[in-house]
């Protein structure tokens, strides 16, 4: 029998892992239930038409006009005009402390303009820094605020001129790129396998030393790589029945769209999620208790979240962070599945990424195997 | 060849000297004894033979395999039972069972683990939780997992500590018999009615191997003479000779008290004007087992303070 690698002590391995796994109920349940749970959550959270958000109005004048546009934008439901202000000064206090999403600002010569027949103009401002908060909104305002003039002044639609037509100038405040929801659902996806598999393989070696069942699987004759495989392993499917969740919501509840290969995304997914079983049972063979290692997978996730481009644009950061930010596997499998996804990337134009991936799994491999103390000691 | 040829062992902690210069032979189908006081290294020098703790000097050899080199070898060899319950809690007594069978490559395992279920007379029981197991039975569950692939030695760490005569009886005539057909078994046990079955016992305190030998050459080496003293209210009787010179130890046992010393002079001086008291007689005793090792308790400065 050789000492490195053994098929059946592998198995042995494995079923016993399968079986604790399938004992502890509210870890399995966890496992699949929190995936989707989140997805929804933050799902519909991002994906939502949040309705009566709070704005401010600048009317610099109090004309018949202004007060028919405003009542048609709060009969849209999407505003809700709780400040009337008088100056520029004062909405942009309120919008920096967060008080209003929008401000909505209506010229002093808007009147003075429409009964001329200039085209009438009015500005509205929105807090972008939710990209998906401002969306809706804003889309709708153009035509409402608009159809809502020509009602005031009695002209029909069919005869509008251009120029009776309201010009809607829209300035994205804070996050002039807007990263569209679709941005966010596969991101979504790297994130939670990233928590689940991390946390769930953190406290794999941490867990028997506790329990002191180490003792016993390190007097018998198990070897580390069959150790790791065989902690690993049962996780990967874990890893891949997720995936298959989340894929599964978001197709269904949000409709983001697969453009690319089905296959060539299957792939990417399980590369990273080895990528992220491997890192949780690196993190497991140098934490000392399961506390421990909680800990270290925490430590690990916020750079991850903040510096991977999930939050906020990559290219947007400062150098030293996108540095940071090529470390976390998290910010490779984004590039990868969002091309994938979104722009139906083929293999070619993510095989570097994918390459970079693949090279976390030999990294973290090795560590683990270097690390695995073989002892007590 | 030596079953056990280790020499000059010494594992530290910090700057703590756990075991210290410790050399142990054990021939083939011999069953040693290894006793000492709680936090006397005993463990540790029982981690050390079976791979699990890197000695920090001394060298040596189990089964003929080096103690540093081929510790997978020696794994597969040995039977190791923790002093510790150390099975899966949450795995069944049969999941259990066939999860070593397997680690082992013992075909078919289905068999293994019936035959073992078996003898452990836990067949009913089969599909019932490890950890929902009596400590006695953990014991025995344990134990009947560590000789399941057929080891050429046994490190048993304190394997009857809270098991019932019977199960201890039927423990040791097992042990006995294993020994019979070549099995070498190293047991650690505070017991010393076991240590009293065994072939020969080694004597570890805070480190350091005192004594070993057969039970009758280590109580005859302890060189210490035993008196017996019977009569009424023998709890003042003791507390007066405990200040005697030439006493080292007075403790009951049942109707009479065992006095013991080393030098047989002075502990006949000590007991000499008891004798004429009245209802008060004085007798010659054999040294037990028990009375070497609390003698050697005693002389050990306990360095783990
Ligand atoms: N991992 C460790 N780190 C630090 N000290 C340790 C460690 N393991 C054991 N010790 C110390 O080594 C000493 C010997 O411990 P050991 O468990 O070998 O004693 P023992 O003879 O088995 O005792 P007992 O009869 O109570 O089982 C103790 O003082 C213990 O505190
Ligand atoms: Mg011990």
């Amino acid at each position: 029998m050789n000492g490195f690698f053994s098929f059946s002590r592998l198995i042995a391995l494995l079923i016993k892992e399968f079986i604790q796994m399938r004992r502890d109920r509210i870890t399995f349940g966890m496992m699949l239930g929190v995936p989707l749970m989140q997805l929804v959550l933050f799902g519909y959270a991002i994906n939502s038409d949040p309705k009566a958000l709070p704005a401010a109005l600048v009317s610099l004048s109090q004309d018949h006009y202004s007060r028919a546009m405003v009542s048609a934008l709060e009969n849209t439901d999407y505003y809700r005009f709780d400040h009337v202000v008088e100056s520029a000064a004062e909405a942009e206090k309120l919008m920096a402390s967060g008080k209003v999403v929008f401000v909505v600002t209506i010229p002093s010569d808007f009147a003075r303009r429409v009964d001329r027949g200039q085209r009438p103009q009015i500005l509205i401002e929105a807090d972008a820094t939710d990209p998906s908060v401002a969306s809706g909104a804003i889309s709708t305002l153009g035509t409402v605020a608009s159809e809502a003039l020509l009602r005031e002044r009695g002209v029909p639609a069919s005869e509008a001129k251009p120029a009776d037509r309201l010009e809607v100038i829209v300035h994205r405040r804070y996050n002039p790129e807007g990263i569209s929801q679709y941005n966010i659902v596969p991101g979504l996806l790297g994130v939670i396998l990233q928590m689940t598999m991390v946390m769930m393989t953190s406290i794999a070696l941490t867990r028997e030393r506790e329990r002191g069942t180490m003792e016993n699987l390190l007097a018998m004759p198990a070897s580390p790589l069959e150790i790791m495989l065989g902690k690993v392993l049962p996780y990967l499917v874990v890893g891949a029945v997720q995936v298959a969740v989340i894929l599964g919501a978001a197709k269904l509840l949000f409709g983001v769209p697969f453009i690319g290969s089905l296959w060539l995304l299957l792939t990417a997914v399980l590369i990273f999620v080895l990528a992220l079983v491997l890192l949780g049972y690196t993190i497991s063979t140098v934490a000392r208790t399961q506390m421990q290692a909680l800990q270290l997978t925490f430590f690990f996730f916020l750079p991850s979240i903040l510096l991977s481009g999930f939050m906020f644009p990559f290219r947007g950061m400062p150098d030293w962070a996108q540095w940071l930010g090529e470390i976390f596997p998290l910010t490779h499998f984004l590039r990868v599945i969002r091309a994938v996804m979104l722009k139906g990337a083929d293999l070619p134009t993510v095989a570097f990424e994918t390459g970079i991936l693949v090279l976390f799994i030999i990294v973290y491999a090795g560590f683990a195997l270097m690390r695995f103390r073989r002892t007590l000691d | 060849m030596n079953a056990i040829d280790v020499h000059g062992l010494v594992k530290r902690f910090g700057d703590k000297t756990v075991v210290n210069d410790v050399t142990m032979q054990v021939a083939r189908g011999e069953i040693v004894g290894f006793l000492g006081p709680n936090g006397s290294g005993k463990t540790t020098t029982i981690r050390i033979m079976c791979g699990l703790l890197t000695p920090d000097e001394g060298d040596g050899t189990v089964l003929g395999f080096n103690l540093r080199t081929e510790g997978l070898k020696i794994k597969r060899e040995v039977g190791y039972m923790t002093q510790r319950f150390s099975f899966y809690e949450d795995l069944t007594i049969a999941e259990n069972l066939a999860f070593v069978a397997r680690l082992y490559d013992l075909k078919p395992v289905g068999a293994h683990v019936d035959r073992t279920l078996e003898e452990l007379g836990l067949a009913s029981r089969r599909n019932q939780l490890a950890g929902t197991l009596s400590g006695g039975w953990k014991q025995r569950l344990a134990l009947a997992a560590c000789i399941m692939h057929q080891p050429k030695l046994l490190l048993l760490d304190e394997p009857t500590a809270g098991v019932d005569p019977k199960a201890r009886r039927d423990f040791w005539d097992e042990i006995h018999r294993l020994a019979a057909d070549g099995l070498t078994v190293l047991v650690s046990t505070h017991y010393m009615d076991e240590a009293e079955r065994c072939h020969r016992i080694s004597y570890i305190s805070y480190g350091t191997m005192l004594a070993t030998g057969s039970v009758a050459d280590v109580v005859r080496d302890a060189g210490l003479v035993t008196y017996l003293v019977d009569g009424p209210k023998l709890e003042k009787l003791a507390a007066e000779l405990r200040e005697r010179p030439g006493v080292e130890q007075v403790a009951p046992f049942g109707a009479s008290l065992h006095v013991v010393g080393s030098d047989e002079e002075a502990l006949k001086a000590a007991l000499q004007d008891l004798d004429g008291r009245e209802g008060v007689r004085v007798s010659r005793g054999e040294t037990s087992l028990e009375d070497v090792f609390i003698q050697f308790m005693a002389n050990s400065t306990d360095n783990m303070q």
